[in-house]
């Protein structure tokens, strides 16, 4: 109770020291304000031009950032949110806890469409199974030939995992009202579904699947970063669903004009250019010069698949209730 | 009788303070998770499912650690052999660990692509498949299997050497030994480390989605983040919490009835000669069980320490700090954690309430994510809660190590107030002289042993450090998840090098010091 009090009296002064430079608090998942995401980055170029102070707080991941705002309602801190993804547009509008954005923005170089107010996508990816070219000559070429395949793939748990939700969404919008028999089918394939991305991906690694659910972007990591090529996204004749990432302003902020220029320098060339290579997602405003070398070839727009808004709230617990039930038998 | 009652007042309270702390952590935090819920909610038929996947895989993974215990525990007991000491502090090594290091240590021997796996294809076998029920059996029994030993070698350890004497004189055999000695201390020591690993496998989580292989290894606490992370259902995450509660407190209720206190007496701290198992076949049993045992534990660790050394030299500075505040963590948590238990402890031995220590017990079937939560919903309005991450973090592993440092404690307080109480009352000896000249010495060992345990479980948790911590103020186990999350496979493999090696020093350097003077 003492250091409570003392941790209390500390806020205090620290609050009054800093009264004279606005502060603006963005919360956003773990990996984005890790040293190796784009928060770092961001935060010093930011503070270099805005007279302010950036604060990020961490909130595991993109639901979490969801609930932790809800269990804090209206005395929260948060003048932003970063890392909210597509699916949860809907669930997030409806709490009332975001306002629209005045900011004048930038075209959007996105596969889709996007008519939104509030929410403003800053990166994107496409869902893709990873392999490794070394021991798989052939991959798979779709979501059939996969499950009549003998390849072992890794998923995540989409109740507790953002890409394990995109696979869920994947299939359903490939297969709609099919989606629980081929459920039934790729189930031969998993070799588990883990709580988080890290996990399969660690596993995949030590060679424990050929194939394990990611990103189309993912091998750019390996090429980039480590000089290796030997990874590699099978590439899906029924098309590759989209995660879209967005970033939103608090209605409760009390630097609304800060919020929404801070929203305008996220999808700058500097910043976007930034993201592709510390996030290893698109960037949702292509900057000049274009992406570097190892992230490949872009897929056609027309293969993009993605459910927006409410749509994406119903298919969501239909495709949850469908894959349960493949998969607990 | 009237004096006693008041001599023991200031252990009275100090026991009933920790208790009413952990009481106010476990359901406090509940409470405040259920007052925020919107809207009344039940439980599914998913969540019955969970229920049922729940307990049978506690109820398995524990009976089988046990059992499998007991001979370990009892070759350990028996035979003394170059770097035993070693072995017994590795013992604490897989129980420490976070999960997913554990998990990948696991894989990389029991995995489709693990050494047991290659080696079965060299041969022409099929690999083996560690994903399914059995799997998250295996698991637990290996995260598990260390404790129940320590657990029950202690209860060996704690037999007077003249006891053994005086049987050699009887001519004892093994049968002999093993029913006037060994049974009745199995009898006192099982119960209790059985509920510790089924309480400990209730709660878990990850290990039963990675290996469960889908979505029919659900477990309560998956169940549990669910309702926060998917779909914001904070009155089901408090009811399956409950649920959670209910089942630990109905198996802590069992396991104490069923244990008996031994009445073997006290002993003059000889050192132990087994004459009883000096045969030749025993020899053989015994360093058969030990060299298993061993190789069980220790070739997943080896794989961690080949996987992480690469990176080790190179690792970020970050990796260093966050090194540094676990290490804080650490020391906090242990201090904490003494203090609790032996107040908890002096309250259950003197007032005999076994309602104090399985209050005391029930904090590991609380679920990390609810106290997190609720401590959360609590702080929030009153300060920042990055700002006492590092305190509440300190609070909760002091809390979640309480039961193992009461299962070393209480049989040991018991024995000594047993043994020595009477004389100690005719001596006057009350208060902190008698903390200072019976308690202490006499509890050097458990308390070194629940000390090293709590530092090193502390060091490797990452209950609410996740949902209290700062981007720039994290401990090691969540750094090593940051760099997972980038891709940085290999220096995260590093950092988990590090958190093992860590984690073991701890260990050893409280235990030993609990050992200093006895077994060596």
């Amino acid at each position: 109770m003492k250091t409570l009090t003392i941790a209390a009296g500390f806020a205090a002064i620290a609050t009054v020291a800093v009264a004279q430079t606005p502060v603006l608090t963005i919360y956003t998942y773990d990996s984005f304000v890790s040293e190796w995401g784009p928060g770092p980055v961001i935060e010093t170029a930011f503070e270099a031009e805005c007279g302010c102070d950036l604060r990020f707080v961490s909130v595991g991941d993109g639901a979490e950032i969801l609930s932790r705002l809800r269990l804090e309602g209206p005395r929260t801190e948060a003048d932003i949110a970063i890392g909210l993804d597509g699916n949860l547009t809907a669930a997030a509008r409806e709490t009332g806890i975001f306002a629209p954005t005045g900011a004048d923005l930038p075209a959007l170089d996105l596969p889709i469409g996007w008519e939104d107010d509030t929410f403003v996508p800053y990166d994107w990816g496409y869902f893709a199974f990873v392999y490794d070219k070394t021991r798989l000559a052939t991959p798979p070429a779709s979501f059939d030939e996969l499950a009549a395949s003998d390849l072992k793939i890794l998923i995540q748990d989409p109740r507790s995992s953002t890409p394990g939700l995109g696979l869920l969404l994947w299939v359903k919008a490939v297969y709609g009202d099919e989606a629980e028999a081929a459920w039934t089918a790729l189930n031969r394939r998993v070799v588990t579904a883990t709580k988080g991305w890290s996990e399969a991906y660690g596993m995949f690694l030590e060679g424990e699947a050929d194939m394990v659910l990611s990103y189309t972007t993912s091998p750019a990591y390996h090429i980039i970063a480590e000089d290796d090529d030997s990874k590699a996204a099978a590439i899906f004749d029924e098309g590759h669903y989209m995660q879209i990432e967005v970033a939103a302003k608090l209605a409760t902020t009390d630097q609304p004009e800060l919020a929404d220029r801070f929203l305008a320098f996220l999808l700058s060339g500097e910043i976007q250019a930034a993201i592709a290579t510390t996030n290893w997602m698109y960037p949702a405003v292509m900057p000049e010069g274009g992406l570097p070398e190892g992230f490949g070839a872009a897929l056609d727009p027309a293969k993009a698949l993605v459910y927006l808004g409410e749509e994406a709230r119903t298919k969501r617990d239909e495709a949850l209730a469908e894959w349960l039930a493949a998969s607990s038998r | 009788m009237a004096r006693r009652v008041l001599q023991i007042s200031p252990a009275t309270w100090a026991g009933g303070i920790a208790l009413a702390l952990v009481l106010a952590l476990s359901f406090g935090s509940l409470a405040a998770v259920a007052l925020r819920a919107e809207g009344d909610t039940g439980l599914g038929p998913a969540d019955w499912a969970a229920i049922r996947f729940t307990l049978v895989q506690a109820l398995l993974s524990a009976a089988i650690s046990v059992a499998l215990a007991v001979p370990v525990g009892r070759a350990l007991a028996r035979r003394r052999f170059a770097g035993r000491q070693v072995l017994i502090t590795l013992l604490g090594a897989p129980f420490i660990l976070p999960v997913i290091v554990a998990v990948l240590g696991l894989i990389a021997v029991f995995g489709r692509g693990g050494i047991l796996s290659q080696a079965l294809g060299l041969m022409g076998f099929e690999p083996i498949s560690i994903y399914g029920f059995h799997g998250v059996v295996l698991a637990h029994v290996f995260f598990n299997l260390p404790l129940a030993t320590r657990l029950i070698l202690q209860g060996w350890l704690d037999i007077p050497s003249e006891r053994f004497r005086l049987a050699a004189s009887l001519g004892f055999g093994t049968r002999d030994v093993a029913r006037v000695l060994e049974r009745p201390m199995l009898r006192q020591v099982l119960p209790g480390a059985f509920l510790v690993i089924f309480l400990l496998c209730l709660t878990s989580f990850a290990v039963a989605l990675t290996l469960g292989g889908g979505p029919r290894a659900t477990t309560v606490e998956l169940a549990i983040y669910q309702s926060f992370r998917f779909d914001f259902d904070l009155g089901r995450a408090a009811l399956l919490a409950l649920v959670q509660f209910a089942l630990g407190a109905a198996a802590a209720l069992v396991a104490l009835r069923v244990a008996l206190p031994t009445g073997i007496g006290a002993g003059l701290d000889r050192p132990m000669t087994r004459w009883d198992a000096a045969s030749g076949w025993l020899r053989v049993q015994d360093a058969a069980l030990i060299a298993l045992a061993t190789l069980f534990l220790v070739v997943p660790l080896a794989m961690i320490a080949i996987n992480g050394a690469a990176a080790l030299p190179s690792l970020p500075a970050s990796v260093g700090w966050a090194a540094l505040r676990s290490l804080a963590v650490a020391l906090g948590s242990a201090a904490l954690t003494l203090l609790l238990a032996l107040s908890i402890a002096a309250l259950v031995v003197r007032r005999g309430s076994k309602l104090a220590e399985a209050i005391g017990t029930l904090t590991i079937a609380a679920s990390p994510l609810v106290i997190g939560t609720g401590l959360f919903v609590i702080l929030f309005p009153l300060i920042r809660p990055e700002r006492v991450a590092l305190e509440v973090t300190v609070l909760v592993n002091a809390a979640m190590s309480l039961p193992f440092a009461l299962r070393a404690l209480v049989p040991a307080l018991t024995a000594v107030e047993a043994d020595f109480g009477r004389l100690a009352d005719e001596l006057g000896l009350t208060g902190t002289s008698r903390l200072r000249r019976l308690w202490l010495p006499r509890l050097r060992r458990p308390l070194g042993f629940s000390a090293g345990l709590a530092a090193a479980l502390s060091m490797g948790d990452l209950g609410v450090i996740a949902v209290f911590a700062s981007p720039d103020g994290g401990t090691l186990p969540l750094q090593i998840y940051r760099l997972m999350a980038a891709y940085r496979m290999g220096d995260a493999a590093g950092a988990a090098l590090l958190l093992l090696a860590l984690s073991l020093a701890l260990f050893w350097v409280f235990d030993r010091g609990g050992r200093l003077d006895a077994d060596a």
